[in-house]
């Protein structure tokens, strides 16, 4: 059925601070192996939407499953099945790119042969020969985005979630980010990823778009353009975000 | 348990790994202590005394001399008057006045009795009642070779005066040296300051940077990541107990008189206390500044009610409850029992279980109140 293929499950789900609705009843499916985009204006209540879907933040009220885990009650399973990238890169400064790896994946459970293998292995994949024992934090931040992206997807995790990756890098990384991200699409890994940038959404398999709390439209970003009559999605973003 | 090999693993790395971090750890805490033990103490000397001589006769010259001979008195000046005196004082460098008035020989021989007049500088209550005692001293044991000067001189038949005297002798800290009291309270302090005000920014710089979220993200157990984190700080806290004992044996000759693995026992407990209270303002807290701010609150309380500089029986009862839940208070006592009176495991069991019961309380409101999802 088509509920076997949805890998994340979104139904009303809100998020309240006092008055305030940051997120308010959205919903929405995201398939297996789909890149999907996650836009919105800045406060729109993206990545309050995207806390509550990777268990770190409650729902007011609502539904989500992830990964075949509600993340109401069983927060702590979701999490064994998902990445998390955010828009700080947060691995740790004063360790090395190999010391970062080896951190993660032992707090994900991976045996040591596993860390090893899986270390080299991404070393070697992005280039990282010669750095590989250097502090994160003198690596340019193209690298850290690149190396953060990698220990995401350090223990297979069916989702990965990408808050706002490319924040910041020149056009030629984000590039190369997105080729990254392709490439983790192919090998059966679901994306889920917020951006504002717009040339972006024209990469995603599916994208919808927040205003207010509100997803005001989800769809392939083809048939959004002709469904907005638009020629680039910036325009669609523009029309919808004006009102 | 794996998991948790890697936490302890980083953080280590981490706290070693951080050049200006180590010599904050280990090199100002012995400082500290190096320059504290000498520096608190409540010994009362070079007592600034002047006097004002009326007299000028050979007995008060006498009882000036004896003040002259003390260890604990420099006399400063010679006043030639009371105004001149009350200035000085005000001025603040003289502390202590003695008046001798005029005909006090003379009265002496013919009255056998005289009153002097002595003014203490008061400011600091404590070490005027000190001040005074030792003036007293000074002035009775004259008094008394007086006494018996003229009575040779006047009545033979007359019977000798009955002297009351106490031999005091003092226990545990027999030569009253006040660094063998002060060097194990210092050293209290100096293990609670660091663990606590490691252990209460430690999560909140995780937080700072924005890598508490990334671990909460991850499948890891709450008690693993908290466990991991203060692991590496209650080690750095035996540390420090083991560099301070070593300094305080070897630099200020404090004895260790009792056990010293009851010492790290008990210590080991204590650290518990401390890292659960620094978790548990780290939770509560969203920068190291606001943690270190009510670190600081809490250690200003917990070192000036902990009876270190000021005995706890002479707070008023209200203050005297509240120490209860002083945990460095218990520290203190315990470690000047062990330490100079070389008590044994039975004898600090109030102590001990109190302690024990503080930090199963802290360490599961700090767990407690860790939380991974907002």
């Amino acid at each position: 059925m088509m509920q076997e293929n949805n890998v994340i499950q979104v139904k009303e789900l809100t998020k309240k601070f006092g008055d305030f609705t940051a997120v308010d009843a959205i919903t929405f499916d995201v398939k297996k192996g789909e890149i999907f985009g996650f836009l919105g204006a800045n406060g729109a209540g993206k990545t309050t939407a995207m806390k509550m879907l990777i268990g770190i933040s409650n729902p007011t009220s609502g539904e989500a499953n992830v990964a075949g885990f509600n993340v109401f009650t069983n927060a702590e399973d979701v999490k064994k099945n998902i990445g998390y990238m955010s828009q700080k890169f947060a691995l740790y400064d004063d360790l090395s790119v190999k010391e970062n790896i080896t951190f993660f994946g032992g707090i994900y459970g991976l045996s040591r042969k596993k860390i090893k293998e899986k270390s080299n292995a991404l070393i070697k994949e992005l280039g990282l020969e010669k750095i590989a024992n250097h502090l994160v934090g003198s690596l340019p931040l193209g690298w850290k985005q690149k190396i953060a992206f990698s220990v995401a997807l350090l223990h297979e995790p069916k989702i990965v979630f990408l808050d706002e990756p490319t924040g910041g890098v020149d056009p030629i990384t984000r590039r190369q980010f997105w080729e990254m991200i392709y490439k983790a699409s192919h090998e059966g890994t679901t994306i889920f990823v917020t951006t504002h940038y717009m040339d972006e959404a024209e990469y995603c398999d599916r994208v919808s778009i927040m205003v207010n709390g509100k997803i005001e439209a989800l769809d392939t970003p083809k048939k959004l353009k002709e469904q907005f009559n638009a020629k680039s999605m910036n325009d669609v973003f523009l029309k919808l975000a004006r009102g | 348990m794996k998991r948790l090999g890697y936490i302890i693993q980083k953080e280590f790395k981490q706290i070693f790994r951080n050049k200006s971090m180590l010599p904050i750890i280990f090199v100002m805490p012995l400082i500290q202590l190096l320059i504290l033990a000498n520096a608190a103490t409540f010994d009362v000397k070079n007592i600034k005394f002047g006097y004002i001589d009326y007299d000028h006769s050979s007995t008060s010259r006498a009882l000036i001399e004896k003040f002259h001979a003390s260890t604990y008195f420099n006399v400063v000046a010679n006043y030639p008057s009371q105004k001149l005196a009350n200035e000085s004082m005000q001025k603040g460098s003289v502390d202590v006045l003695l008046e001798i008035p005029s005909y006090f020989e003379r009265n002496l021989q013919n009255e056998k009795f005289n009153n002097l007049g002595v003014t203490i500088n008061a400011i600091d209550g404590a070490a005027a009642g000190v001040e005074n005692v030792y003036v007293t001293q000074i002035i009775q044991s004259f008094n008394k070779k007086l006494m018996i000067d003229l009575l040779q001189v006047s009545d033979q038949s007359q019977v000798q005066p009955i002297n009351i005297t106490t031999i005091p002798s003092f226990w545990y800290n027999k030569t009253l040296n006040y660094k063998t009291f002060m060097v194990p309270g210092i050293l209290v302090l100096l293990v609670t300051m660091i663990t606590l005000f490691l252990s209460g920014m430690n999560i909140v710089r995780e937080k700072e940077i924005g890598t508490l979220e990334q671990i909460n993200v991850t499948p890891i157990k709450k008690s693993q990541f908290i466990i991991g984190k203060l692991f590496p700080f209650w080690i750095i806290g035996l540390a420090l107990l083991t560099v301070g004992l070593i300094i305080s044996k070897l630099v200020f000759n404090v004895p260790m008189v009792g056990s010293l693995v009851l010492m790290y026992f008990y210590t080991s407990i204590y650290i518990l206390v401390v890292l659960g209270i620094g978790l548990f303002i780290s939770n509560f807290t969203d920068t190291q500044q606001q943690a270190m701010f009510i670190a600081w609150f809490f250690m200003v309380i917990f070192i000036l009610m902990s009876g270190l500089f000021t005995p706890i029986e002479s707070m008023p009862k209200w203050a005297q409850y509240l120490t209860e839940f002083n945990p460095i208070k218990y520290f203190v006592e315990v470690m000047r029992m062990v330490m100079l009176k070389g008590s044994g495991f039975v004898d600090i069991i109030p102590q001990l279980s109190k302690t024990l019961l503080y930090a199963i309380v802290m360490n599961g409101l700090a767990v407690w109140s860790y939380k991974k999802t907002n």
